[in-house]
């Protein structure tokens, strides 16, 4: 089958700030990827490029063979480190506005996943707990019909059992055909449900591999890999 | 979650483990229904891919069977289920031999331990049932 994402050697610079250097990558249909990287390796750069919200200085991206761009908007569900939802909105309203905005946006499922995630529709979005907005976004994200999900830091500021359950979610309702790339440097808590890993460290694709494969050659986890690699 | 995963080792091996373990106790009995990959995925919070494998070894184990449009079942075979338990009994068995072995224990001593030890342990079930 043909990769949902194609990067080729793409570069990013902000000022003289390198942000990425020459990263080039594949991801098949179906899977569940962990990008890794510590605080400013450029993670999240690489997802907006994905997204569309930034610009490559050089290199190209495509998702489902298709330059990103105007079509592709509609292929990419980004869930951002940063809330989209506004202040005054209530959850019901997040739904409505995300409804109106995405044609592919699937109200049943997102009814379906905040009753899994406890969120009532009639709370104000503003008074969520840092996790329970965490939830709504990711219910938000994944409620899309898209061909890839990009998740960054979706379980950043949540304690171990909101975690679990954010875990839970992320298994229970992603779309089999499509791919899913999460972002994070919380590694052990999450390896579990992926199938393969990048590392990013300072810009650049430092190793990408199967979690099964890391384990099965080097019998270490890929939290301890990790460890590793990003040792100072 | 019922099982304690270790990070270090491939996952779908040890749900492979997790679920002849089931089969071998009786938690899982011939011919039951095993669940889902997306059941199993969602409950032990792991990557349904890594589920997917593990089915797949265990079908080429014959461990499990696929009924075409129904899911996938135990086997039905008592002979498998009691080979599977011998397979469990020898990785124990081995693991115990290199124990002993790296300890410097001779071969006729492990033999004494093993048969004092069973011993002790029938006579304090003994004293159990006394009380």
């Amino acid at each position: 089958m043909s990769n949902i994402l194609v990067v080729n050697q793409v570069n990013k610079v902000y000022g003289r700030k390198q942000a990425l250097n020459n990263v080039s990558l594949n991801i098949a249909p179906g899977r569940i990827v962990g990008l890794l990287g510590s605080n400013g390796s450029g993670k999240s750069t690489l997802m907006k490029l994905v997204a569309g919200l930034l610009h490559p200085a050089s290199g190209s991206i495509q998702v489902t063979g298709k330059p990103i761009g105007l079509e592709t908007k509609s292929l990419v569900s980004f869930m951002p480190d940063r809330p989209l939802t506004e202040k005054w909105m209530k959850v019901r309203d997040a739904i409505a506005y995300y409804r109106d905005f995405y044609a592919d946006f699937d109200e049943e499922k997102a009814r379906e996943m905040l009753e899994f995630m406890n969120l009532a529709e009639d709370e104000r979005v503003s008074h969520l707990s840092k996790g329970m907005n965490e939830r709504l976004q990711l219910t938000l994200a994944l409620s899309r019909k898209a061909r890839l999900y990009l998740l960054d830091e979706p379980i950043g500021g949540v304690d171990p059992v909101a975690r679990g359950k954010i875990l839970d979610a992320i298994v229970k309702f992603y779309d089999e055909d499509s791919s899913l790339i999460i972002s994070t440097h919380l590694v052990n808590d999450i390896e579990r449900i992926f199938d393969e890993v990048v590392f990013i460290r300072e810009g650049k694709v430092f190793m990408h591999e199967e979690v099964e494969t890391i384990r099965l050659k080097h019998g270490k986890s890929v939290d301890e890999m990790f460890k590793e690699v990003y040792a100072e | 979650m019922p099982i304690e995963f270790d990070n270090n080792l491939p996952i779908y091996l040890q749900i492979m483990q997790y679920i002849k373990r089931q089969i071998v106790t009786g938690t899982l009995k011939a011919g039951d229904k095993i669940p889902s990959v997306r059941e199993l995925a969602a409950e032990l919070q792991i990557n349904p891919n890594t589920v997917q494998r593990t089915f797949q070894e265990l079908e080429r184990e014959e461990v499990v069977e696929t009924k075409r449009g129904l899911g996938r079942y135990v086997t039905s075979e008592e002979r498998k289920i009691m080979m599977i338990k011998k397979e469990m009994a020898g990785e124990l068995l081995d693991r115990f031999l290199t124990g002993m072995q790296e300890l410097g224990i001779e071969e006729q001593d492990i033999v004494s331990i093993v048969t004092d030890a069973l011993a002790e342990g029938s006579q304090g079930k003994g004293e159990q049932t006394h009380e």
